[in-house]
C-alpha cells in the first residue's frame, strides 16, 4: 500500500498539483481519493503521463485511484 | 474515457463551439459576440435593475442555456453533485473583481478568443495579460493556496439556480415592464439573436462545456502547470473554428463577422495596457476561482454552489462597474475603471497571500 492523497472536496488543479507533489518522492506506488469524475480523469492523467498506470475503483460517488509504477 | 478519445472530443466539441459562436452573431447578436460570459451576465444584471446603464440591458437566454445544458448533461452523466462550503465569500469578491478586470478589456477569456477570431487585434493585448494574470496565480498555487474543500449538501440546494434559469427564461419570454431592455437601437443589449436561438445555443454549448471540462483558464493553467494540453487545445480550436466559420461568412456575404486592425472594433478599445491589466486581474482572480467565467456557469448547473456564489459575484461586479462607472466603452477606459483595476490586483493578491500563508507547511 503506498502513500495515502486524500482530495475529496478539492477540485482541479489541486488533486493533480498534490499527486505531482508527492511524486517528488519517486514512491513505486501511491493511493488516491478523489470525489469527482474531472480529478479523476486529471489525476488519471496526468499519473499517466509520468509513466504510471492507474486503477480505478468507484465507491459512494467517491473514486479510489491505485497508482503504481 | 482514454487519453486520445478525450482529445478528439473536445477538439470536435470546439469546433462545434466556435461555429456556434460565430453564427450568434449572424442571427442577431453584436459582432465579436456570439458568447460573452461577462458581457452577458452583465446585461442580464441590468434587465434585473442591478444597473441603470440602458445599453446593455437584456436577459441573456444564452446563460440560462448554458446552466441548463450543463445541468441536463450532468444529471444524465450522473455527475450531478451537490456540494459547497469552499469559501463562498471569498469566491464572491473574486468573482466580483474578476467581472471588473472583464469589462476594463470588455469581454470574458471566452469572447478575447472570439475577438481575435474577429480580427480584433486589441484581443492580442487582453490575451497577453490574461496568461500574465494566471501565471502570477500558478505561483501562488505552487505555493499552496487553497480555499479548502467543498462538502456535500442537500440535494435541493443544487437545483435552485437551475430553477432560478428557469424563472428568467419565464421573464425573458413574458418581458413584463419591471425588466428593463435595451430599447432597438440603444446599443449592444439591443442586439441579440432570437430567444429560442441564443437558448438552443446556450443549451449546446452548456452540455458539451460540462463533457469536455472546457475552461478557458485551464487552458493555459494546466499547460504551465503540468504541460497538459487538452483544456488548451479546446481553446485554440475554438479560436480556430470561429476565425474560418468567421472568414467564410464574411466571404460570401452574409456581414462583417472579419475585420483584422485595432481602430474601429466593435465593443472594444485600444488602450493595450488596460486591457492587458484588465484581463491580469480577470486571470489571476479566475486561477484562484479554479476556472473562467464560463467554467463558474457550467460547475453552477452540476450542483457546485461555490460556482454559483462566484456568477453573483460576477453579477454584483457588473452591477458595480456600471453604476460606478469603471466598465469601459469604445472611447476607451475611464478613470474609476482604472482606480478599481490596480484595487482589484490589491485585493487579489492579499486574498491569494492569506490563502496561501502556512498551506505548504500543513501538506
Amino acid at each position: 500500500m503506498g502513500k495515502m492523497i486524500d482530495a475529496r472536496g478539492l477540485s482541479c488543479p489541486e488533486p493533480v498539483i498534490m499527486i505531482r507533489k508527492a511524486m517528488a518522492s519517486n514512491d513505486s506506488e501511491y493511493e488516491m481519493i478523489v470525489d469527482n469524475n474531472a480529478s479523476k480523469e486529471n489525476v488519471t492523467r496526468y499519473a499517466t503521463h509520468q509513466g504510471y498506470t492507474v486503477d480505478v475503483t468507484e465507491k459512494d460517488n467517491e473514486y479510489y485511484l491505485s497508482i503504481k509504477k | 474515457m482514454n487519453i486520445k478519445k478525450e482529445k478528439i472530443t473536445i477538439i470536435i466539441a470546439a469546433a462545434i463551439i466556435g461555429i456556434i459562436a460565430s453564427l450568434l452573431v449572424v442571427f442577431g447578436n453584436p459582432t465579436n459576440m456570439g458568447f460573452c460570459i461577462a458581457c452577458f451576465l452583465r446585461d442580464t444584471s441590468g434587465a434585473l435593475g442591478l444597473h441603470k446603464a440602458e445599453p446593455v440591458q437584456y436577459i441573456r437566454p444564452e446563460i440560462i442555456g448554458l446552466v441548463l445544458g450543463s445541468f441536463a448533461m450532468a444529471l444524465w452523466k450522473k455527475e450531478f453533485s451537490v456540494k459547497g462550503g469552499s469559501a463562498p465569500v471569498t469566491r464572491f469578491i473574486l468573482g466580483a473583481f474578476a467581472m471588473i478586470g472583464c469589462l476594463m478589456f470588455l469581454g470574458c477569456p471566452f469572447r478575447t478568443v472570439l475577438r481575435l477570431a474577429g480580427g480584433d487585434l486589441n484581443a492580442i493585448w487582453g490575451l497577453i495579460g490574461f496568461a500574465l494574470g494566471i501565471g502570477v496565480g500558478i505561483l501562488f498555487l505552487n505555493k499552496g493556496y487553497s480555499l479548502k474543500r467543498t462538502y456535500k449538501q442537500v440535494a435541493a440546494e443544487g437545483f435552485v439556480f437551475p430553477i432560478i434559469q428557469v424563472v428568467l427564461l419565464i421573464l425573458v419570454i413574458a418581458a413584463p415592464s419591471i425588466i428593463m431592455f435595451t430599447p432597438e437601437g440603444g446599443g449592444p443589449g439591443a442586439k441579440h439573436a432570437a430567444i429560442i436561438i441564443s437558448l438552443i445555443a446556450g443549451l449546446i454549448v452548456g452540455a458539451l462545456a460540462q463533457r469536455t471540462r472546457l475552461c478557458m483558464v485551464g487552458g493555459i493553467r494546466d499547460f504551465i502547470l503540468f504541460r497538459e494540453s487538452k483544456l488548451l487545445i479546446g481553446f485554440v480550436v475554438v479560436f480556430a473554428s470561429a476565425l474560418i466559420c468567421n472568414l467564410i461568412l464574411t466571404g460570401v456575404g452574409v456581414g462583417t463577422l472579419f475585420n483584422l486592425g485595432f481602430e474601429g472594433q466593435p465593443v472594444a478599445h485600444t488602450d493595450a495596457l488596460w486591457n492587458a491589466l484588465g484581463m491580469i486581474l480577470a486571470g489571476f482572480a479566475c486561477t484562484l476561482l479554479g476556472g473562467c467565467p464560463l467554467r463558474q456557469l457550467v460547475l453552477s448547473g452540476e450542483g457546485n454552489t461555490d460556482s454559483v456564489i462566484t456568477v453573483y459575484g460576477l453579477m454584483v461586479g457588473a452591477a458595480f462597474a456600471h453604476n460606478f462607472k469603471l466598465a469601459s466603452s469604445a472611447d476607451g477606459p475611464t478613470l474609476n475603471g482604472k482606480i478599481a483595476v490596480v484595487i482589484g490586483l490589491v485585493v487579489v493578491a492579499a486574498i491569494a497571500v492569506a490563502n496561501t500563508m502556512g498551506k505548504s507547511k500543513e501538506q
